[in-house]
């Protein structure tokens, strides 16, 4: 690509006034990459969850979960549920009382505002918005899941 | 094929993607150098009605004591590793072998912005091989086209940059090596 850098700076201008226009620079940043599952739990009458990478990754490598437990790269895309944990698998892993607190601390994993869909929170893609990329990954058919979850739920 | 002007528009998005990104990079720094992380009653997906506020740990808590960076966690993942600030367990099962590679490859070689070299050091002491090779990317030196208007969609580098590794807005982290200078020898030359 052999763009000149007046185009870029014509752009960032442009952009530059779109923004001031809609308040739209964020001085709030909270890019932990925290992963909101909530394939099932809005369904289920739980709050949705909330796993935090910065929390765990301070303990573990990427390779220990995304290698060893194949966690897919993708928010919502393992399709986790509560029989898959109590069997050992993903989270399971590990919360079953012997590398961490067990499985019947409900609130701390289901710790989500209820109505809050699936998705990887605050990151640079989520942020911008931009083409063809989406605020959150849609969740996987599933008979568990009355609607994707948009709207506020009491 | 595409049409020229197509193309043309295309490239305009990305400028002005990239245009945007930069500003979000800048503002916040201009705005305060200090590192602030917003408790979890206020990040937007904690539910303040949650009895688990109270047990949770906050971020600032863990996050402050690590080497600091502008960006995203505001944390040098690398730095905190490489100083011993942190060391994170490599593996649950007993079995796994642990991989580590120390070459670095050079991309973006014919771009118009920095060249791009990518180190396999620093990423493979946090992730397995098989994380990137061979779905993500082929490893053969050249054998992968990449495109930074992918990379903004969450694609290729994009899949951790931008998410849970360090974001997009960094651009000087990823476009690292001068172009006019002459090019470390010890690195592959990848496309
Ligand atoms: C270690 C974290 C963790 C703990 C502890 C935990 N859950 Fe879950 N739970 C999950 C995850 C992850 C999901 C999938 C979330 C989604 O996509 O909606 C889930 C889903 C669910 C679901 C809906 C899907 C299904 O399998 O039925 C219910 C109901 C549920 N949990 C109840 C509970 C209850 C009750 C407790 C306490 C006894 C509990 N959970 C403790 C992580 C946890
Ligand atoms: C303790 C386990 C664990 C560790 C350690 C971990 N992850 Fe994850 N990661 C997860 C889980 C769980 C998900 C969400 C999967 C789901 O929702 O189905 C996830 C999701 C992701 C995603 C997908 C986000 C998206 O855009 O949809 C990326 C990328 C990712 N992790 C990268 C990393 C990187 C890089 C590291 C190391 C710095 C890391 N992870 C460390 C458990 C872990
Ligand atoms: C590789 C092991 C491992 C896996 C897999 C794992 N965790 Fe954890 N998790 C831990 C450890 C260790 C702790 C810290 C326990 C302690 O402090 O005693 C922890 C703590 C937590 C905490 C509490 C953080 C805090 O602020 O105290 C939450 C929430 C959590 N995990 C959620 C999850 C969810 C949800 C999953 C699955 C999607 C998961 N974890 C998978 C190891 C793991
Ligand atoms: C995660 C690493 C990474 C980050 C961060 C990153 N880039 Fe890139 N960028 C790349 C790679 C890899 C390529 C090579 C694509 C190719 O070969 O065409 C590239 C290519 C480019 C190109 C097209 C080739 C050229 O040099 O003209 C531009 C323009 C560009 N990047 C600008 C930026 C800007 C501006 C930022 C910051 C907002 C940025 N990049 C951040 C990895 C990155
Ligand atoms: C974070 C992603 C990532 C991880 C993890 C990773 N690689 Fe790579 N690898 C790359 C990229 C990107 C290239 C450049 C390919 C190109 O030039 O198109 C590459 C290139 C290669 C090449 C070809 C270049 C050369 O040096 O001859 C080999 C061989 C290779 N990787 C082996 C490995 C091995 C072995 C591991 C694990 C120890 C590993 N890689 C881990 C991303 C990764
Ligand atoms: C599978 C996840 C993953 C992919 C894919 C990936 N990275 Fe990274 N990268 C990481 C992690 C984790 C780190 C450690 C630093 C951090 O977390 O911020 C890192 C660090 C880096 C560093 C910084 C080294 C330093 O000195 O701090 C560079 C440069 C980099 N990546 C470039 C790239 C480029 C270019 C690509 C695409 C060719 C790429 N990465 C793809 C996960 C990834």
């Amino acid at each position: 690509m052999n763009a000149s850098w007046r185009e870029v700076a014509a752009c960032a201008a442009l952009a530059a006034s779109v923004m001031v226009l809609s308040g739209g620079v964020r001085e709030a940043r909270a890019e932990y990459g925290d992963v909101v599952m909530n394939n099932y739990s809005d369904g289920a009458g739980m709050r949705p969850v909330v796993f935090p990478h910065w929390f765990h990754r301070v303990r573990f490598r990427c390779k220990a979960c995304h290698t060893d437990l194949g966690i897919k790269f993708k928010a919502g895309g393992n399709e986790i549920n509560m029989l898959k944990i109590i069997d050992g698998q993903y989270c399971g892993a590990c919360h079953n009382g012997s590398v961490a607190w067990s499985v019947e601390n409900c609130d701390l994993c289901h710790s989500a505002k209820p109505g809050t869909p699936t998705q990887l929170h605050e990151s640079t893609i989520n942020l911008l918005g931009g083409p063809g990329t989406s605020a959150a990954v849609t969740p996987a058919a599933s008979p568990m899941t009355a609607k994707p979850a948009t709207g506020g739920r009491k | 094929m595409r049409s020229r002007r197509g193309r043309r528009r295309s490239r305009y998005y990305l400028w002005l993607l990239l245009a945007t990104l930069i500003l979000i990079a800048r503002t916040p720094v201009a705005a305060d150098m200090a590192r602030r992380w917003l408790p979890l009653v206020k990040d937007g997906i904690h539910d303040p009605k949650s009895p688990a506020l109270r047990l949770l740990q906050q971020p600032g808590e863990a996050l402050s004591r690590l080497p600091a960076d502008v960006a995203g966690s505001q944390v040098n993942w690398t730095a905190a590793l490489e100083q011993g600030r942190i060391n994170p367990r490599t593996n649950i099962l007993p079995e796994t072998k642990i991989r580590v590679l120390d070459t670095d490859i050079l991309l973006n070689l014919r771009g118009g912005t920095p060249i791009v070299r990518f180190p396999h050091r620093q990423h493979t002491v946090w992730l397995d091989c098989g994380n990137c090779h061979e779905q993500l990317f082929k490893s053969k030196a050249g054998a992968n086209k990449f495109s930074m208007q992918l990379i903004l969609q969450g694609e290729q580098c994009g899949v951790c940059h931008g998410a849970v590794a360090f974001p997009l807005t960094q651009c000087g982290r990823c476009h690292n090596t001068a172009r006019d200078k002459p090019l470390p020898a010890a690195a592959v030359r990848g496309s």
